[in-house]
């Protein structure tokens, strides 16, 4: 008993070491651009770049339309499947976690090919064609994570019930959709928002091969050019990435009271 | 015409047929149960007439116009169901509201029709809390306050009190019961609880294998039961099978040698088969009870309170008698051999 809980411990800390070593490594050499003190210099530089504030408002902007869309497309398609499609459901999900085995570079070169200048709908042609190209590209990458998410906020509604009960109110489908569903699923579709956030912000091979200003491939450069600032930007990539999953387990917390609410 | 007409009425689910040739006419503001047993198309009925399932043939008219073609949202139906099916994410005020702001009615409107109904289910003070933080009796409330604030022209109910423990669901039927007379409204309410039924309907539909057997009030259900299925689902009853001796005068051997007059004419030819059946509470421990006068075994002893149980085995049948608590009389021990006795006039023959 003693000895396997000594295991326990021996690969927990092997664990913590293995994924905070690299972590700790970048942190103290990102704070090292001034020679033999330690100082913020890269931060400095980085978030005084004009490159950065452009890049990163660009990938938000992609986000916060990836989200919307996400929300269109998944939370109708998700209702519909439980209420009157339930046999389709495995079928569904398994499309949905396409994106997961797909790698995304070939999704972009089905893109370019069947969307490029010479193709029956020109999206690359233009600039505003090529961001709804890169909107529809993120919302399928972030596909597996918003379905999922909004169908475990589904499974904790008496979903047929509750659609019967607002139709005999004399509620359409729109209204049902928005007054009913919609707000019960709210948190799960939260908690999918942030998800797809942290994987746009930090996408590369879309925007860098449909050849968008995002903040991946602005990394990828000061990566390739620089030596300090990449540190500095990695530890804000994380930075925004954990604050992600911290608004999650934050909203997960608030889930649980609407679970109690259901009862 | 009937307020709620329903003709004809039938539903296959695949090749299964769950309602058969079902007919009904409810009048305005009455009170008609659906009684049945599990999966005797109760709830199938229902939700075609809430417009949840589409008939495969078969019309139904609500206050003369034929809603078959209707959907659900434009029925202008009343609904409660069993899970209560409150909106989690609004306030119980804002539950009874939901069905006024759909139809976009204006806010004084709204606040005024909440108020009532809220007073009507006497949960004036709750109008600010979640459905999760309610009893379930309260959670019903809620819901059938919400069904009626949209003024339904009939309010459909599916075992609403299924869900609720013993106690409530008693104090909860009266309630439902006294709303209903005070608003007049046409009510279907469906339940597989017998004494729900015969306590609060003005009439009942004794459903089995998607049919109606006997449509009538709670008195003539329990004691002319039109089928043998009505006669032995509501209520208990003792089944005895005899043989018509003579049709013409009603007389029946029963328990192969009993010859019981039952003093009015009944169908059949001589020798025929008939079932004849008795409640319990029609059968009297002792002599005194009638023309007809038994022996048998006492097999068990059931004290229900302010009636006891006795089954008595009578030649080779079990019979059941209710008789009332005495403080003077205790009840007979098992095994004692005790005299019975009902009088002819009391057996009932179903579909008579
Ligand atoms: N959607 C459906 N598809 C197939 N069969 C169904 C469907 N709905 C109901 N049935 C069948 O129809 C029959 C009647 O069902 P219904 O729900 O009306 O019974 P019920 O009288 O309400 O029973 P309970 O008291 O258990 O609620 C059942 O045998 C059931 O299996
Ligand atoms: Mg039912």
């Amino acid at each position: 008993m003693r000895g396997r809980r000594l295991w326990a411990w021996l690969a927990l800390i092997l664990g913590m070491i293995y994924f905070a070593l690299p972590l700790i490594g970048t942190l103290e050499f990102s704070l090292r651009m001034r020679r033999g003190e330690y100082s913020l210099d890269a931060y400095r530089v980085i978030l005084s770049d004009p490159h950065f504030h452009a890049t990163f408002g660009f990938s938000v902007l992609m986000a916060l339309g990836t989200i919307v869309l996400g929300v269109l497309l998944v939370v109708p398609t998700a209702y519909w499947v439980r209420l009157r499609l339930p046999r389709w459901r495995p079928v569904i999900e398994f499309l949905t976690l396409l994106p997961l085995v797909i790698p995304p570079i070939v999704v972009v070169f089905g893109y370019i090919r069947l969307y490029n200048t010479s193709s029956w709908l020109p999206l690359t042609g233009s600039v505003g064609g090529t961001n709804l190209l890169l909107l529809f590209g993120y919302t399928v990458l972030a596909l597996p994570y918003m379905y999922r998410a909004v169908d475990t906020g589904l499974r904790s509604l008496d979903v047929a019930t509750l659609t019967e009960a607002a139709q005999s109110l004399g509620a359409g489908w729109i209204t049902i959709l928005w007054r009913v569903i919609l707000p019960n699923v709210l948190v799960a579709i939260l908690s999918g928002a942030f998800l797809t956030f942290a994987i746009v912000i930090g996408e590369f091979v879309l925007a860098a091969l449909l050849n968008r200003p995002a903040f991946g491939p602005f990394m990828q450069l000061i990566g390739a050019n620089r030596a300090y600032e990449p540190a500095a930007l990695a530890v804000i990539a994380f930075a925004i990435t954990w604050l992600c999953m911290g608004l999650i387990q934050l909203v997960t917390r608030f889930q649980k009271h609407t679970q109690i609410r259901q009862r | 015409m009937a307020f709620l007409e329903i003709s004809s009425l039938q539903k296959d689910f695949g090749s299964a047929r769950v309602v058969t040739d079902f007919d009904l006419a409810v009048a305005q503001g009455e009170f008609v149960s659906f009684l049945g047993p599990s999966g005797c198309g109760k709830t199938t009925v229902l939700r075609m007439v809430a417009g949840f399932e589409t008939p495969t043939s078969g019309t139904i008219h609500i206050d003369g116009q034929d809603v078959v073609s209707f959907k659900p949202n434009q029925r202008n139906i009343g609904m409660v169901f069993q899970s209560y099916a409150l909106f989690p994410n609004l306030t119980v005020a804002q539950n009874v509201a939901f069905g006024l702001r759909v139809a976009g009615r204006p806010k004084a409107e709204i606040q005024a029709t909440v108020r009532e109904m809220l007073a009507l289910i006497k949960l004036e003070a709750l109008g600010a809390r979640y459905p999760f933080q309610l009893s379930g009796g309260q959670q019903q409330r809620v819901a059938l306050a919400r069904a009626l604030a949209v003024k339904p022209k009939v309010l459909l109910l599916d075992e609403p009190l299924s869900a609720l423990d013993a106690k409530i669901r008693v104090s909860l039927r009266e309630e439902i019961r006294a709303i209903q007379q005070q608003l007049g409204i046409t009510t279907i309410f469906v339940t597989h609880d017998q004494e729900e039924a015969l306590s609060i309907s003005d009439r009942i539909v004794v459903m089995h294998n998607g049919r109606a057997d006997q449509v009538g009030t709670p008195f003539e259900i329990y004691n002319h039961p039109a089928t043998r299925f009505v006669a032995s689902f509501v209520g208990s009853i003792n089944v005895l099978n005899g043989i018509l001796l003579e049709p013409e005068r009603g007389i029946v051997a029963l328990l192969g040698d009993v010859q019981v007059h039952l003093g009015r004419p009944l169908a059949g030819r001589q020798n025929d088969e008939v079932t004849l059946a008795l409640r319990p509470e029609s059968v009297t421990l002792g002599g005194n009870g009638g023309g007809v006068q038994l022996k048998g075994q006492v097999e068990s002893v059931n004290f229900l309170g302010s009636v006891i149980r006795l089954s008595v085995r009578v030649g080779g049948n079990l019979m059941l008698l209710d008789g009332f608590n005495q403080p003077s009389s205790p009840p007979p021990k098992v095994g004692e051999t005790v005299q019975v006795s009902f009088g002819a006039e009391d057996l009932m023959v179903p579909g008579e």
